[in-house]
C-alpha cells in the first residue's frame, strides 16, 4: 500500500484511481464526498472534545486551579461525560419561537465551519479541496456563521438572544475587515491565494520571518480580529454571561446547544489553522535558509505534527487572551477596530506592498 | 503631528499593559506550583490547614492535663448563639478558702458560627481554634462537646 506520512498525495491518488476503477465517475465523486464528510465529522468530534478539555485546563492553570481531574486520568474523559449528558438533555420547545429558523440556526453555524475546514491544508496532499482562491473562499465562508447566530437570536423570541445576536453581527461585520486586510498583507507577499502555493512559498522561511515587521504586525492584528470573529476572549459580547445570560444561545438546550458550543471551538480551530498556514508556514517544517543539516532534521518530523503544533500554539494564544483580558464594552470594541486596527492595517498593507516592490523581503 | 504621536503612544502603552496582564497569567500557567486547589479527599493524610483557619473551638491542655480556664463565664456571655455553657462548681482549697472552679465547659458545635468572639475575649487565653474541619457525625448529640478533659486542673499561675 502506497503510504507515506510525509506526503499524502500518493495515498489520495491511490484511493481515487481505485474508486474510478470500481465505479462510474459520478459515483466516485459521491463516494469521495462521503468519505471526506465522515472523516471531517470524526475530526470535528475529536477536536471539539479535546479543545473543550484543553480550554478548561488552560483556564484553570491560569487561575491557579486544577481544572477537571476526576473523570479518567487528568480528567481526560470529562468532556465525553459532558457530551453524553448533553445528548440526554431535553430539547425544550420555545413558545412563540420561529420553529423553522430556531431549528435551522445551529446547522447553519456548523455548516459554515464545515465549509471552511474543507480548504485547509493539513499536510502535503491532505486537503479536501485546493481552490486557487482558497484564502478568499475561507474568509467568505467563515463569516457565514454569523447568519446562524443572527437567526438563533431572532427566532428565539428572547431579548437577551436578540441583543447578543445583534452585537455579534456588529462585531463580525467590523472585524471581518481586519481579518481580510491582515491576510491580504500576506497574499501580497506570497503572490497567490492558493493555500498549497502559500505553504510551498514558505519552504525557506515562514512568512512571519520573511515579511519583516509588517508580517508580524499583520499576525498580531489577525490574532486579535480573529479572536473577535469567533466571539471569544475579550470580545465575547455576543454571549456575555454577566449581561445576557448566554446571549444568542440562551434558549437552546441539549444537542442544539452543543452544536453552538462545538461550532465555537471548531471556529477557533479553523481560525488558528489559517493563522498557522498563512503566517507560520502551515505543515512546512521550520527551515532556515542555508542550514542544510538543521533543515534535514526538521524535515524528519511529519508535516501533520508541524501543522497541529502550530495550530495548538495559536489556539493557546487565543485561550491566553481569553483568560487574561476583561471583556470590552461595545463602544470600546468598535473603537478598537475602526480607530486602531483598520488604519494600522491599511498602512501595513502599503508598507508590505512597498517592501515587495523593492524586493526587500527574504 | 502631536495627535499622531499621542495615537502611537496610546497604541504602544495599550499593548504594553496587555502584555503585563498576559505575563501574570502566563507565569501562573507555566508554574504549576502556584496552584492552590487541594485534592481534598485524596490528600487527607498530609493536608495542612492554615494557622488562622477556624475549625472548632478547643481548650488546649498541657502535658499535665492542665488548662487555663478559670470558669469566669465571659465566653458564655459573649457567645451570640448560646453555644457555650460554663458549669462551675465551688471547692474548698487546702488553706480552707472557698473557690469557684470550672466543672464542665460545654460547647455545642452544631450551634457555633465560628465568630471567634469567645476565643478573642477570653481573659486567660484558655480557648483556641483547632484546624479539624471534618465535623460530620451520625448523631446530633455528638456535636455537644465538653471542652475540659476529665480530671483536668487549672494551670498554676493562671487566676
Amino acid at each position: 500500500m502506497p503510504f507515506d506520512i510525509y506526503d499524502f498525495t500518493s495515498l489520495t491518488k491511490w484511493i481515487d484511481t481505485g474508486l474510478h476503477n470500481a465505479m462510474s465517475p459520478f459515483w466516485t465523486t459521491i463516494t469521495e464526498l462521503l468519505i471526506i464528510g465522515v472523516l471531517i465529522l470524526l475530526f470535528y468530534a475529536i477536536v471539539g472534545l479535546f479543545l473543550v478539555y484543553a480550554e478548561r485546563k488552560v483556564c484553570a492553570f491560569m487561575q491557579n486551579r486544577l481544572g477537571p481531574n476526576r473523570v479518567g486520568p487528568f480528567g481526560l474523559f470529562q468532556t465525553i461525560a459532558d457530551l453524553i449528558k448533553l445528548l440526554f438533555v431535553e430539547l425544550i420547545r420555545i413558545k412563540n419561537a420561529d420553529k423553522f429558523l430556531f431549528n435551522l440556526a445551529p446547522f447553519i453555524v456548523i455548516i459554515a465551519s464545515f465549509m471552511a475546514i474543507a480548504a485547509i491544508p493539513f499536510a502535503k496532499g491532505l486537503q479536501a479541496i485546493d481552490l486557487n482562491i482558497g484564502v478568499l473562499y475561507v474568509i467568505a465562508v467563515s463569516s457565514m456563521g454569523v447568519i446562524g447566530v443572527l437567526l438563533a437570536g431572532w427566532s428565539s423570541n428572547n431579548k437577551y438572544s436578540l441583543i447578543g445576536a445583534m452585537r455579534s453581527g456588529a462585531q463580525i461585520v467590523s472585524y471581518e475587515l481586519s481579518v481580510g486586510l491582515a491576510i491580504i498583507t500576506i497574499v501580497i507577499l506570497a503572490g497567490s491565494m492558493q493555500f498549497s502555493t502559500i505553504v510551498e512559498a514558505q519552504r525557506d522561511g515562514w512568512f512571519i520571518f520573511k515579511g519583516h515587521v509588517p508580517a508580524f504586525i499583520a499576525f498580531i492584528i489577525f490574532l486579535t480580529s480573529s479572536t473577535a470573529e469567533t466571539n471569544r476572549g475579550p470580545f465575547d459580547l455576543a454571549e456575555a454571561e454577566s449581561e445576557l445570560t448566554a446571549g444568542y444561545h440562551t434558549e437552546y438546550s441539549g444537542i442544539k446547544f452543543a452544536f453552538f458550543f462545538l461550532a465555537e471551538y471548531i471556529n477557533m480551530f479553523i481560525v488558528a489553522s489559517i493563522a498557522a498556514t498563512v503566517f507560520l508556514g502551515g505543515w512546512m517544517p521550520f527551515h532556515v535558509g542555508g542550514w542544510t543539516g538543521f533543515n534535514n532534521v526538521m524535515d524528519f518530523i511529519p508535516p501533520f505534527i508541524w501543522y497541529i503544533g502550530k495550530t495548538a500554539f495559536v489556539i493557546f494564544m487565543m485561550m491566553w487572551f481569553k483568560w487574561t483580558f476583561p471583556r470590552l464594552r461595545i463602544d470600546q470594541l468598535l473603537t478598537l477596530e475602526w480607530k486602531y486596527l483598520l488604519p494600522i492595517n491599511l498602512v501595513n498593507v502599503l508598507i508590505m506592498a512597498f517592501i515587495v516592490l523593492m524586493g526587500w523581503h527574504f | 503631528m502631536r495627535s499622531i504621536i499621542k495615537y502611537l503612544k496610546d497604541v504602544v502603552l495599550g499593548i504594553w499593559s496587555l502584555l503585563k496582564g498576559m505575563k501574570v497569567t502566563g507565569s501562573y500557567f507555566f508554574r504549576p506550583s502556584t496552584i492552590v486547589t487541594q485534592k481534598y479527599p485524596n490528600n487527607r493524610k498530609d493536608l495542612v490547614m492554615f494557622d488562622r483557619f477556624k475549625g472548632e473551638v478547643i481548650m488546649p491542655h498541657n502535658e499535665n492535663n492542665e488548662h487555663k480556664c478559670t470558669g469566669c463565664g465571659i465566653c458564655e456571655m459573649n457567645c451570640p448563639n448560646g453555644t457555650i455553657e460554663v458549669i462551675s462548681k465551688t471547692i474548698i482549697t487546702k488553706d480552707g478558702k472557698k473557690k469557684r472552679i470550672i466543672d464542665k465547659h460545654i460547647y455545642r458545635l452544631g450551634m457555633c458560627t465560628f465568630c471567634a468572639l469567645c476565643v478573642k475575649t477570653c481573659p486567660s487565653n484558655a480557648l483556641a481554634f483547632s484546624q479539624e474541619f471534618e465535623h460530620a457525625v451520625f448523631n446530633r448529640a455528638l456535636l455537644i462537646k465538653q471542652l475540659n478533659k476529665p480530671g483536668s486542673q487549672l494551670m498554676k499561675g493562671v487566676e
